[in-house]
């Protein structure tokens, strides 16, 4: 079995009275594909912020790659090769498509501890990803009026740039329609296939069950099932918490 | 009795009196910036306002000071809903707020300073009102009427304003705004009459002020400017939009700013707020009564 | 063009200027222009910071002063000459924007830009009490008899703050351009985002701070020479605050252009109403253009001028 990536331990945060997670244990193993199910409000979001740094855990340890990382900032960890992608998509709206995944290039970009890159390089490097995403013949476009499709894609683009070990895709097909969450299931495939695991939340069962090769659900800031998706499916407490309301 | 003590009462007293005051001031920002995100750095201009149209009218036809404020609030009110219509059309709507929206309130702050300037010159303004003279005296303990007045009226004031958020319906659509604008639709209300209401009321209670103003000391247009770091350090140390938190956030500058005239000149005055907000800021950016 | 060619260009722009006012030698002129090119340095430095990062600096009259009244300071104790008066004072104001930074921008953008405003009255506070400065009377300097290679110690003076605005300009280009600048929009478009692609958000903000911080320091430092005598109300005034936001404002704060021809027209703008109507007046005239600006102008003159050409260009081929 592959090498542990992501070890999340014991996690909790809280939020005034209001325990948003609670002994949150969770792992992603290099190049694995996890689905991360829940109902609204159920933590996901919370915990992707706690692994990213946009908030930070009160209890427990995250570990990636052996380092315990959850004292340090967001850029920090972003730099170390974690990299997510937004539900609510934000843009650098003033910038173009190219600018916007520039800047995740000049900072991120770069192997860790090396903060010069390579004059030149970033503008082919950018060129590649766009058309990775399909997104290279907007590149000159101003992203801030870009549609709900691109901008999903500029922010799969933009975490991409990143040269992250491990994706976060937070919804990255809400309100899509079915061609192009197909069209984003693909992209997503053929970055697992070079080697990044992902992790994908996502209420579009459909998706999560085509994608994953293990399932996770939250309830209630909780974890009450992790395993293989046929059989997290079929466990009577997800049904009645989560899929049969 | 000790003569040190003497100064010490005497300070917190007049420390309690001034807090008072400043609950009236900063009850408005703490509307606007705790509870709508209105950066109104311009409220003292507004409270200025106040002092110098209570001074006109006291001036020419000798009515008290704080009844022409109270009279006149339907007018600031209404100043205040234009204003909010236009912060709303121009930058609210767009997502432009946090720099267009402060510039524009910057300008405003500015062009009120420069334009009562213009009118009124540098010239210290005065009042005239029958309580302003004299002082009750018990032994050491002073209690200046001019002082005690506006405190009585200020502390009424907050007072109403908290039973407006709490007991009306529309306060509590405001109070609703500041925490949540799905909550306030579905309550039915529309949170941009909600908020123009708000803002009204912020802006007539910051004219309303200016009358306590213009009683407690002698005015020039400049002194506006003493007040933006004593609001905001209240909005802020009482926990933004808290208004029983401003009452004691109020209190505590008051106090403080009081013990330093009192012990240290009081040219050190206007440096106490902003000790307080950066110290906020630093160690509990919440305040004392956050949420 | 590159940042070197480009400071180049602006410092023979400033040569020139100098060339053409001491070809018509008129004292008042010099006065008048290095007025302009102090603001020029203020709204440059200003638009770092608030342009460029998105945060708003309401303190420019604490900053200038504070690079004033180093000067004072150095002037009454070691007398060093001006040239070297004005780093110093840059670096005591970038100590100061640090400072300042440091306390408040891990909080929301508000927050920095109220501590701003109350820091410029609380240090407006510090040096009315402060009786080795003068206090509330102010300081009289003494300017040098003579200096060097100039005919008069206002053409001097003329020429250090050309030089100031020409340096300043080409620093705020080079950052516009550079890996920090582009990191800046980041933080100004979505701080959060800017985070998660990698920007330390925090450092970077310290710097633009910090940068903006010195500029207003140098342009204040030689202002107690300029003015002979300087008290609290004059370095602290607010017009300071208020020109420097005005200037990136109604000219365009997405470039270093916007700042300049901001500074050049509003400038401009005072220094004519100021002989002609009254000095209030003209302040007036900068509340109201700002006021306007932002509601129906966001984007300042080059955002006007932008949307122009690209109404004019809509036929030709799209370019961003």
């Amino acid at each position: 079995m592959a090498e542990i990536l992501l070890s999340v331990v014991g996690v909790g945060k809280r939020f005034g009275g209001f325990t948003a997670l609670e002994g949150i244990d969770f792992q992603v193993r290099r190049g694995e594909r996890v689905g991360l199910l829940g109902p609204n409000g159920s933590g996901k979001s919370t915990l992707v912020n706690c692994v990213t740094g946009t908030l930070r855990n009160e209890a427990g340890e995250i570990i990636f790659r052996d380092e315990r990382i959850d004292r340090l900032t967001t850029h920090q960890r972003i730099r170390r090769g974690i990299a997510r992608t937004f539900q609510i998509p934000r843009p650098f709206a003033s910038m173009t498509v190219r600018e916007n995944v520039e800047i995740a290039l000049l900072y991120a970009g770069a192997p860790a501890g090396n903060e010069r890159v390579p004059h030149g390089a970033t503008e082919d490097d950018a060129h590649h990803i766009l058309e990775e995403v399909g997104l290279q013949a907007k590149a000159d476009e101003r992203s801030g009026s870009l549609t709900q499709v691109d901008l999903r894609k500029l922010e799969l683009a933009r975490a991409m740039a990143a040269h992250p070990q491990l994706l976060i895709a937070d919804e990255a097909m809400a309100g899509l329609s079915m061609g192009e969450v197909d069209e984003i299931l693909a992209l997503l495939m053929r970055l697992n296939q070079a080697g990044v695991s992902i992790v994908m939340i996502e209420h579009i069962m459909y998706a999560v069950m085509k994608f994953s090769e293990r399932i996770a659900v939250l309830v209630a800031g909780r974890k009450i099932a992790d395993g293989d998706p046929q059989s997290v499916i079929a466990d009577p407490e997800v049904q009645r918490a989560y899929l049969g309301e | 009795m000790d003569v040190t003590l003497n100064l010490l009462i005497n300070a917190i007293v007049a420390g309690i009196l001034l807090g008072g005051f400043y609950a009236a001031v900063s009850i408005g920002i703490s509307i606007s910036f705790g509870m709508l995100d209105i950066v109104n750095i311009a409220h003292p201009t507004f409270i200025i306002l106040g002092s110098f149209i209570a001074y006109i009218v006291n001036l020419h036809m000798g009515v008290d000071p704080i009844l022409v404020t109270f009279l006149l609030s339907p007018a600031f009110f209404a100043l205040g809903v234009g204003m909010y219509s236009w912060y709303y059309v121009a930058f609210e709507r767009r997502g432009r707020e946090a720099l267009s929206g402060l510039a524009f309130f910057f300008g405003i702050l500015f062009i009120g300073e420069v334009a009562l300037l213009l009118v009124f010159g540098v010239d210290y303004r005065t009042v005239n009102a029958p309580y302003i003279g004299p002082t009750l005296e018990w032994g050491a303990f002073n209690l200046p009427l001019r002082l005690f007045v506006p405190f009585l009226v200020s502390v009424g004031m907050v007072i109403a304003v908290q039973l407006f958020m709490t007991r009306t319906f529309t306060g509590r659509c405001i109070l609703a705004v500041s925490q949540n604008q799905m909550a306030l639709q579905l309550m039915g209300a529309n949170p941009q009459r909600i908020k123009a209401i708000a803002f009204g009321l912020s802006i007539a209670t910051a004219a309303v002020a200016g009358a306590f103003l213009i009683i407690i000391q002698p005015i020039e247009p400049s002194i506006g400017r003493e007040y933006i770091g004593r609001v905001f350090a209240v909005c802020v140390l009482g926990g933004m939009g808290s208004i029983p938190g401003t009452l004691l956030a109020a209190i505590i500058l008051g106090v403080a700013e009081s013990f330093t005239a009192t012990f240290y000149g009081p040219s050190w005055a206007p440096a106490v707020s902003f000790g307080i907000l950066l110290l906020t800021l630093a160690i509990r950016p919440a305040g004392l009564l956050g949420r | 063009m590159a940042p070197l060619p480009f400071l180049g260009v602006s410092l023979a722009s400033a040569a020139a200027v100098y060339g053409a006012g001491i070809a018509v030698g008129n004292e008042y002129l010099y006065f008048a222009s290095y007025t302009v090119a102090q603001y020029i340095v203020l709204a440059t430095a200003w638009n770092i910071l608030g342009g460029y990062t998105g945060y708003v600096n309401f303190g420019t009259a604490g900053f200038f002063a504070v690079g004033a009244y180093t000067s004072v300071v150095l002037h009454k104790t070691v007398n060093l000459p001006l040239l070297i008066m004005i780093p110093v004072g840059g670096l005591v104001c970038a100590v100061l924007g640090l400072a300042m930074g440091y306390l408040t921008l891990r909080l929301r953008g508000v927050f920095f830009a109220i501590a701003t405003l109350a820091m410029a009255i609380v240090l407006h506070t510090l040096v009315v009490n402060w009786s080795f400065v003068g206090g509330a009377r102010g300081a009289y300097i003494i300017r040098p008899r003579e200096v060097m290679f100039f005919a008069s110690y206002s053409e001097y003076l003329f020429a250090v703050m050309l030089l100031l605005a020409a340096l300043a300009v080409a620093i705020a280009r080079w950052v516009e351009r550079s890996r920090l600048g582009r990191g800046l929009a980041a933080i100004r478009d979505d701080e959060i985002a800017a985070e998660c692609s990698g920007v330390p958000t925090l450092k970077l903000k310290l710097v633009a701070t910090t940068l903006s911080g010195f500029l207003m320091g140098i342009a204040g430092a030689p202002f107690p020479y300029y003015v002979s005598y300087v008290d609290p109300a004059g370095a602290f005034n607010l017009a300071y605050g208020v020109n420097s936001i005005a200037m990136p404002l109604i000219g365009g704060m997405s470039s270093w252009v916007g700042p300049l021809i901001g500074a050049l027209l509003l400038g401009t703008l005072q220094q004519v109403a100021t002989v002609t109507i009254s000095s209030a007046a003209n302040l007036l005239l900068v509340g109201v253009l700002l006021v306007v600006f932002v509601t129906v102008a966001p984007n300042g003159i080059v955002g006007l001028l932008q949307k122009v050409r690209g109404q004019s260009g809509a036929r030709k081929k799209q370019n961003g």
